[in-house]
């Protein structure tokens, strides 16, 4: 990078540069290791002034930047790119503000999930978004994701809990988008910044929902010979007109990573439910008795219910650690974050299973059953050769099942880098180009996270219209494909 | 070229669009428009009805093409909404989109025409138990495509949010006649920007909604309505705040007020009865000072009422922090002075105000007035009716903020030539 250029980062940074080829390799991947980038610099800004300077200086030299919280996406999304820079949000960690009346909380991007419940859980109240990764992950990212967590079902996603947010804007100008009540007159900007995977500018305070703990919790186990079976349960409880805080769904082979890994505890059976239930006591114990008895009917032969924050914390110990328990039974694995309509259940796992079978690789499927995200696992051992690249087509073709069914290729690990080429087999072009549209009225220059989300990169007009060619393709300079 | 019209279309020009639109539906679903038509006053020329999203397309691209600017219809309930247009020559309506496309009740997804009225989607959904948690205004006539796009919501968003929170696919045409989806069938889903939120709300600014898919909620087995009378807006607040910091979980929590006195509170369970009894009884408990009241009927459609009364009226939205909706009340009180008005609140930070008076200057004072406290503290105050010489002196709106050349940029690339609804948005998009 142009030594003039650093010294100007350097500047407005001081210590928070990160030029050396040895350091600068711990920002070259996020969470989707296979995906490697060695970006030209690190910054890591500690107010949103710095941010907006970095960002004026990017914008003036045409340096692409990244904005990366605590790296733990598994899209590619903070995956650098070729020439560019990485915005490291991770000093930004304050949590601005706490209103209990109003049930509000402002954090600045780097402060980390569960710092945010830990800051309120003593008024009694928590932040409802609770991706498996909330004790490292950042509310930045979850901003940039959209990030969801086994809650979402009955809490929402970040989107849902996300008031108001203060943005650097990729030409460096500061905005304010929604506003602390709900209802801004205006575009829902929050709305349509919030999951665009850092493509659209980087927000640098967030003023965020918190919700009141229920009165009572209570998780349920309960084990099936088959996730057929426990799949049913799911219809059952959904059909009776219940909306549980959380469905989760484990397979054998899940299971048996969970307890070598964590010694969960949990019995050895073909499919594992974990069904929760917040609310009003008097609701809770009621509804509970009826979940109890739908999987008895559908075939459950243990059932345990955890009523203590101790028993439910052992309860979801073995679920929370299912990726990262894939380790203790195969080399490598991807991960995949596939949704289907959740009465498409039995045919996509029967599905998968043949297909897995075709191309010899084992799959362990752990699921938010409620809302039919699944998250196959695909085991392989890169030291075969030619292993990996058949446990990257088998879970393409997993997600192409899932578009198939209805579904979507993500429900909250984003499309990033991994899966930008798998928009075009669940949006047709004319869907694509409209949502660039946005993109071209936030980042006309495309700096902010270029080439991530999108197959193709939509050349910005100052029009939009029936197709004519760019002036950039007349001149031979670009092309679509 | 011949003589223009204020759009700058040739008279012979439009001759021509009015033909090729008249092919496109066919001229039975297209007629001249009258005054019924207006928009503030504001006479289009015409009135078309497509059939389905790709006559809608046809006809937006042929409009766009010929320099006509649209008005978007549903059943016209909320068309005295926003800053008046422009310009309209043609006011674009979508009944005829009024198919249930799809009720995939083993999911919780309902796909429907943008047509599709409020009522006839619900009462499809409850064969199966289910509907969509949300109760706007005027359901028997309300269409779908005119919810979304005023993002029109009721008392049960305090459970279940708004349409941002319960919409999750669309359908867009746009003025290029580009069909577009975003979004899908599946509640969970983050594949691309999420266009279903940017249209919400957008007042039919950016595109056409064509379709929506909505994520449900089962209909509950029971339901309890409580209802108090504080003694003034301190007690009211008090009370509205302890029962948000309470482990309760109402569907509904409202407030009346208007100038007669003491305002009222109302507070709805839903879900079993055992649960319903149980946080009944503790309601009670924290209603000390307060005085329990029959539930007025049709309590949770009290915002309905607030459309009829004597005119001239004006009826506007404001939101703010709950904690300071006594504060507001007060200020209403203040600023009212001899004006008659009335009041639904969600305590959640949003409702309506109803203000009655002869005298417009003095309406508009109390409007500007009474627009200061929420925009101070991240709240808003947009008029949703008034008298239209009120209207010709104010942003319907209120104040953009530092965001509005975004979206000024946003509606550029989404309907470059302003086709759709000119100025009727917020600072005039």
């Amino acid at each position: 990078m142009d030594a003039q250029i650093l010294d100007q980062f350097r500047a407005i940074v001081g210590r928070g540069l990160i030029s050396e080829p040895s350091q600068l390799h711990t920002y070259e991947c996020d969470g989707l290791t296979n995906f490697r980038v060695m970006p030209l610099a690190v910054l890591l800004p500690k107010s949103t002034e710095e941010v907006q300077a970095i960002v004026r200086i990017c914008n003036r030299e045409k340096i692409p930047f990244v904005a990366r919280g605590s790296g733990t996406g598994l899209s590619g999304g903070a995956l650098p790119v070729e020439n560019g820079v990485v915005i490291s949000l991770a000093r930004m960690n304050r949590i601005l503000e706490v209103d209990l009346p109003n049930a509000r909380v402002v954090a600045e991007p780097g402060v980390i999930n569960a710092e945010v419940t830990a800051r309120v859980a003593p008024h009694g109240y928590f932040y409802a978004p609770d991706p498996s990764s909330q004790s490292v992950c950042s509310i930045g990212g979850n901003v940039a994701e959209n990030s969801g967590g086994a809650h979402c079902l009955k809490y929402g996603f970040t989107t849902t809990h996300v008031l108001a947010l203060e943005v650097v804007l990729p030409d460096g100008s500061l905005v304010h988008l929604g506003s602390r009540a709900v209802d801004r007159p205006g575009y829902d900007l929050p709305g349509i910044f919030v999951g665009s995977e850092g493509t659209l500018g980087i927000a640098t305070k967030v003023a965020l929902r918190i919700v009141k703990k229920p009165e009572v919790i209570q998780t349920l186990l309960a084990a099936f010979n088959s996730t057929n079976e426990a799949g049913a349960a799911v219809s059952g409880i959904i059909g009776a007109g219940m909306l549980p805080a959380a469905i989760e769904m484990m397979d054998n082979l899940s299971i048996q990573a969970a307890e070598a890994s964590v010694h969960a505890g949990y019995p050895n059976c073909g499919g594992l439910l974990l069904v929760e239930l917040d609310g009003p006591a008097a609701e809770v114990e009621h509804l509970m008795e009826q979940v109890g008895e739908i999987c008895t009917q559908c075939g459950a032969w243990e059932i345990r219910v955890a009523q203590t924050e101790a028993e439910r914390a052992v309860v979801w110990k073995g679920r929370k650690a299912a990726f990262a328990a894939m380790g203790r039974i195969s080399p490598n694995y991807i991960v995949q974050d596939g949704v289907i309509p959740r009465t498409a259940l039995p045919k996509v796992l029967s599905e998968i299973e043949r297909m897995s079978a075709e191309q010899g690789l084992k799959v362990a499927n752990v699921f938010h059953a409620g809302d039919g995200n699944l998250h196959p696992l695909v085991l392989y051992d890169g030291r075969i050769p030619g292993q990996e690249q058949r446990a990257m087509e088998l879970s393409i073709n997993i997600l192409r099942l899932c578009v198939k069914c209805g579904g979507s290729i993500t429900g909250e690990h984003g499309v990033g880098e991994e899966k930008k080429m798998m928009m075009s087999e669940m949006f047709a072009e004319p869907d694509l180009e409209t949502m660039q549209l946005v993109r071209c009225a936030f980042d006309p220059q495309q700096l902010s996270n270029p080439g991530k989300v999108f197959p193709r990169t939509r050349l910005c007009a100052e029009r939009t219209g029936p197709y004519q060619p760019h002036p950039l393709e007349v001149a031979g300079v670009a092309q679509f494909f | 070229m011949g003589t223009h019209s204020s759009s700058g279309t040739s008279l012979a020009g439009i001759e021509t669009a009015w033909a090729d639109l008249r092919n496109i539906v066919g001229a039975e679903h297209m007629r001249a428009a009258t005054v019924e038509d207006s928009v503030d006053g504001v006479q289009p020329q015409m009135v078309i009805e497509p059939a389905d999203a790709d006559e809608i397309a046809r006809v937006l691209k042929t409009a766009t093409d010929a320099g006509l600017q649209v008005i978007p219809r549903g059943s016209g309930t909320k068309i005295e909404w926003g800053n008046p247009p422009r310009a309209a020559q043609l006011v674009l309506s979508t009944r005829r989109l009024n198919r249930m496309v799809e009720h995939a009740w083993g999911d919780m997804t309902a796909t429907v025409g943008a047509g599709c009225t409020v009522r006839e989607l619900q009462q499809t959904l409850a064969e199966h138990g289910q509907r969509l948690a949300l109760d706007p205004l005027w359901p028997d006539r309300a269409t779908i495509g005119g919810i979304l796009a005023s993002n029109d919501s009721g008392p049960l968003r305090f459970r279940f949010g708004s349409l941002r929170d319960l919409i999750i696919g669309i359908t867009l045409a746009l003025p290029d006649g580009t069909l577009a989806k975003s979004g899908g069938k599946v509640v969970k889903n983050v594949a691309g920007y999420d266009l279903p939120k940017l249209a919400t709300g957008s007042l039919g600014t950016l595109g056409i909604i064509t379709q929506a898919i909505f994520r449900l909620h089962p209909i509950p087995r029971e339901n309890r309505t409580l209802s108090f009378s504080a003694q003034n807006a301190a007690a009211m607040n008090a009370f509205v705040l302890a029962i948000l910091d309470s482990k309760l979980v109402p569907t509904g929590l409202q407030v009346r007020a208007g100038d007669s006195p003491g305002p009222e509170i109302d507070i709805r369970f839903e879900g079993t009865a055992a649960g319903c009894d149980a946080q009944a009884e503790q309601v009670a408990r924290l209603a000390s000072g307060l005085t329990a009241i029959p539930p007025p009927a049709e309590v949770w459609n009290a915002r309905a009422t607030l459309w009829n009364g004597t005119e001239p009226s004006v009826v506007c939205k404001f939101t703010l922090l709950p904690a300071i909706l006594a504060g507001f009340l007060d200020r209403v009180r203040e600023v009212t002075g001899h004006l008659s008005w009335k009041l639904v609140g969600q305590a959640l930070g949003v409702g309506l105000l109803r203000m009655e008076g002869s005298d417009n200057s003095v309406l508009l004072r109390a409007l500007l007035d009474l627009r200061q406290s929420p925009e101070k503290n991240g709240g808003s105050l947009a008029v949703l009716r008034c008298p239209r010489e009120i209207k010709s002196q104010m942003d319907v709106w209120g104040s953009p903020g530092d965001a509005l050349s975004l979206m000024r940029s946003i509606k550029s690339q989404f309907d470059p030539t302003r086709t759709l609804n000119p100025g009727r948005f917020i600072g005039g998009i």
